[in-house]
């Protein structure tokens, strides 16, 4: 099984490789700057357990785990 | 340029669209270019807000047009769809692209699909201030030469470099000849497929007045709205589909991915060249202060507090003082206007429009505009100082179990107020499904206004438990927002659920002129509505009252035409409990306000204008209604259609008239519903 977003804890950092699935949310991702190759630090998971914050490119994101399934990350 | 032109320039008008991310400061900039000649408006067919102005002392017409702040010109949503169908077709002629310079990569993500869109396109390089400050560096020259296009740097929140912009803006529209350097963001195969496709649509293009590049990248990214709106040949068709399926076997990704991908590679390889940043390992402040606001333990502790701060002074101290002193102007005021009406003579129906009437029925609304303006104040500055998103960020777990998302708790907790800025305070929420779902549950929870009915009813029949009584029904209120939610959620608002990828911005300590700006914006709709709508429904409520069926004017309310139709749809109410004339009037006249209801309950029993508090008052509801017929009476108050000040609210938010009279059906109908169960179910048991 390839390895996602949501399976990193806190404080950890991985490499994007894709994003899977169609649609609006998968564009609007791409959009925010998550696409192939770059670094995303997962930075906080909110209290009540989702969403997550990530960084990446320099400013800090937040989407829900059912999002973070869909990126599938390097490693 | 020859001297014919240069005439005709000066009397010319120019139209420029300012372009920009959220939180980029883009109506920082938009208030420092245009000043006080806003107008604002509604871009057709939905609640997005169009504002526009004109920039000041310049010689030419300049026309600014704000658009809403995006971060692409996909056609994913409602903002990023009607600020590219104004690029697209409309097309301004000349656009401001406001990039905030503390966050680079991803602002001029959009400034490269700007770019590709034909027009002009200069670069408002925005907080300077911050790059300074952090030690960092830009090399605007070799940025300008990389990006092909004029950059300006600017601070718009200390309002440096603003003046630049306009007239780097006329330059480039005057600009002869025309530049054709495209950015080299896609690679050979791609590129190559691009140009072909460019050559190929070249007719199509003109035919639809598009930028003939622009419609190449799109019908090749496989853009839904472009592909739904034009007609392309099965040549041009079959050509993409080969060019996907090639680029898409090449570069082992679907084509969508590829060029995003692309655009922010080339985006990173130009930062990398012509940004070099100080210190990248130091927290920075907005860290230090996320670190304790969204806490694991903190976050939600600190959350009821920011809230309860808002609650207390907007609503239970200083708000509520504010109401006390317009009561008070507006009762001196009403006084002076009676004496003077009695001076001249004047008839005892015109007495009685103007008094009861108007002053009686505007004023029960305009009472409220000064807590209004102070809880917008607050609101603004919870979004202007980024802490909003974090709201959201923190609570959305939890709405989202009933439908709703981390933002809908602002409006609901300003509700418990008044409705109308409730309503109105949905604007903070970027997704219709959730902004429209939150308008229609926000008025279940009850508003101030109600409660003097709970504590007149409280009074007659619990003495001893009128704080418990009062509770039980404001829990009434949510538990039944709570339950629409889940049943609205899996019902009219079914289908996917509105994804939730936002940004959180830095913190920012918020400029007293923003806030008194957003204040203003906002409060002025509600004054405008009062002075209208209001104003319309509440003279009619005052001639129902106040003329008999054979329209001549009556001094006992019980002979009224409102008393008639009291009488007539009295019956409707009876499963409930409270099937007389009086009880139904009270319901009609709670339209105006609220808090009219219990005026109405005395005046219909010849009591005079008393208080809820009043001994005499409360001897009579203690005749009139039992224990359980008065609950199932605040129920059905609690949770029926609001007053107009708030249906109009609703109208301008849903923006129409379809989905209000839908809310008015579905708020009445729970009501109705709730009061039965609550009335027949405990017949049953007492």
């Amino acid at each position: 099984m390839e390895k996602t977003l949501k399976d990193l804890k806190k404080g950890q950092t991985a490499i994007i490789k894709r994003i899977n699935g169609k649609g609006g949310v998968r564009r609007r991702l791409m959009d925010m700057g998550v696409t192939k190759g770059e670094k995303v630090f997962v930075r906080k998971v909110a209290p009540l357990g989702d969403p997550i914050e990530v960084n990446l490119r320099g400013y800090e994101l937040t989407f829900r785990k059912e999002e973070a399934e869909r990126i599938i990350i390097e490693g | 340029m020859s001297n014919i032109t240069a005439v005709k320039d000066s009397t010319r008008t120019y139209t420029i669209a300012l372009v920009g991310n959220p939180n980029s400061g883009k109506t920082t900039l938009f208030n420092a270019l245009t000043g006080s000649t806003q107008y604002v408006g509604n871009w057709p067919g939905v609640t997005v807000e169009k504002k526009e102005g004109k920039v000041k002392r310049t010689k030419e017409q300049i026309k600014i047009v704000d658009l809403p702040g995006i971060y692409s010109l996909s056609p994913y949503t409602l903002e990023e769809v009607i600020a590219r169908d104004y690029i697209i077709e409309d097309k301004p002629d000349a656009i401001i692209n406001i990039v905030d310079a503390s966050n680079i990569e991803r602002n001029l993500y959009l400034t490269t699909q700007l770019k590709e869109v034909g027009i002009p396109v200069i670069v408002a390089l925005n907080m300077m201030d911050i790059i300074n400050k952090r030690g960092d560096k830009i090399n605007i020259e070799l940025l300008e030469d990389q990006i092909g296009m004029p950059i300006v740097p600017i601070s718009a929140n200390k309002g440096t470099g603003i003046n630049n912009i306009i007239a780097e803006c006329i330059q480039s529209i005057n600009l002869i000849e025309e530049k054709k350097d495209n950015l080299d963001i896609f690679n050979k195969e791609i590129e190559k497929c691009v140009n072909e496709l460019d050559e190929k649509v070249k007719d199509i293009a003109r035919d639809n007045n598009y930028n003939s590049r622009w419609l190449a990248v799109k019908l090749l990214e496989e853009d839904e709205k472009v592909i739904e709106k034009i007609k392309i040949n099965n040549d041009v068709k079959n050509t993409i589909n080969d060019m996907v399926q090639k680029l898409e076997k090449q570069l082992d990704n679907d084509i969508e991915s590829i060029i995003a991908d692309q655009r922010y590679k080339y985006i990173a390889s130009i930062v990398k060249k012509s940004v070099k940043k100080k210190n990248q390992g130091n927290m920075s402040n907005s860290d230090k202060i996320d670190k304790i606001v969204t806490n694991r333990i903190l976050a939600i502790p600190i959350f009821l507090v920011v809230m309860w701060v808002v609650y207390y002074v907007s609503i239970q101290t200083l708000g509520d003082y504010t109401i006390g002193w317009v009561e008070g102007g507006i009762g001196f005021l009403a006084q002076q206007v009676e004496t003077l009406l009695i001076s001249l003579n004047a008839s005892d129906w015109l007495l009685s429009l103007v008094i009861d009437g108007i002053f009686g029925g505007v004023g029960a609304v305009l009472i409220y505009v000064p807590q209004i303006m102070i809880l917008f104040f607050f609101i603004s500055i919870l979004e202007d100082s980024g802490y909003m998103a974090r709201v959201a960020f923190v609570m959305d777990k939890f709405f989202r179990k009933f439908g709703l998302t981390g933002k809908s708790f602002i409006p609901m907790l300003v509700g418990s107020g008044c409705s109308v800025p409730g309503i109105m305070a949905t604007r903070t929420l970027e997704n219709d499904k959730d902004r429209k779902l939150t308008i229609l549950l926000t008025p279940f929870i009850s508003c101030g206004a109600k409660m003097p009915i709970y504590v007149m009813f409280a009074s007659a029949f619990f003495p001893n438990n009128r704080g418990w009584v009062v509770f039980t029904i404001y829990i009434l209120g949510i538990v039944v927002a709570i339950l629409s939610g889940i049943l609205l959620k899996n019902t009219v608002f079914k289908g996917e659920s509105a994804p939730f990828v936002m940004e959180l911005p830095p913190y920012r300590i918020p400029t007293l002129k923003g806030l008194l700006i957003h204040m203003w914006d906002r409060g002025k709709a509600f004054i405008k509505k009062a002075g209208t709508l209001i104003f319309a429904a509440v003279v009619v409520i005052w001639f129902l009252q106040s003329f008999g069926p054979s329209l001549a004017f009556i001094e006992d309310p019980a002979k009224s035409i409102l008393a008639s139709i009291g009488r007539f749809i009295a019956p409707i109410f009876k499963p409930l409990g409270f099937g007389d004339w009086i009880s139904s009037v009270a319901i009609f006249t709670g339209l105006v306000a609220k808090e009219v209801v219990v005026a109405t309950l005395g005046v219909l029993q010849g009591l005079g204008e008393v208080t809820e508090e009043s001994v005499e008052l409360i001897a009579s509801i203690q005749v009139m209604f039992t224990p359980l017929k008065a609950w199932a009476f605040m129920a059905f108050n609690l949770l029926a259609c609001p007053c107009f000040a708030a249906i109009g609210a609703m109208k301008r938010e849903f923006n129409s008239a379809k989905w209000t009279l839908f809310a008015i059906a579905y708020q009445t109908g729970v009501a109705y519903i709730v009061a039965m169960l609550i009335y027949q179910i405990g017949r049953l048991v007492i």
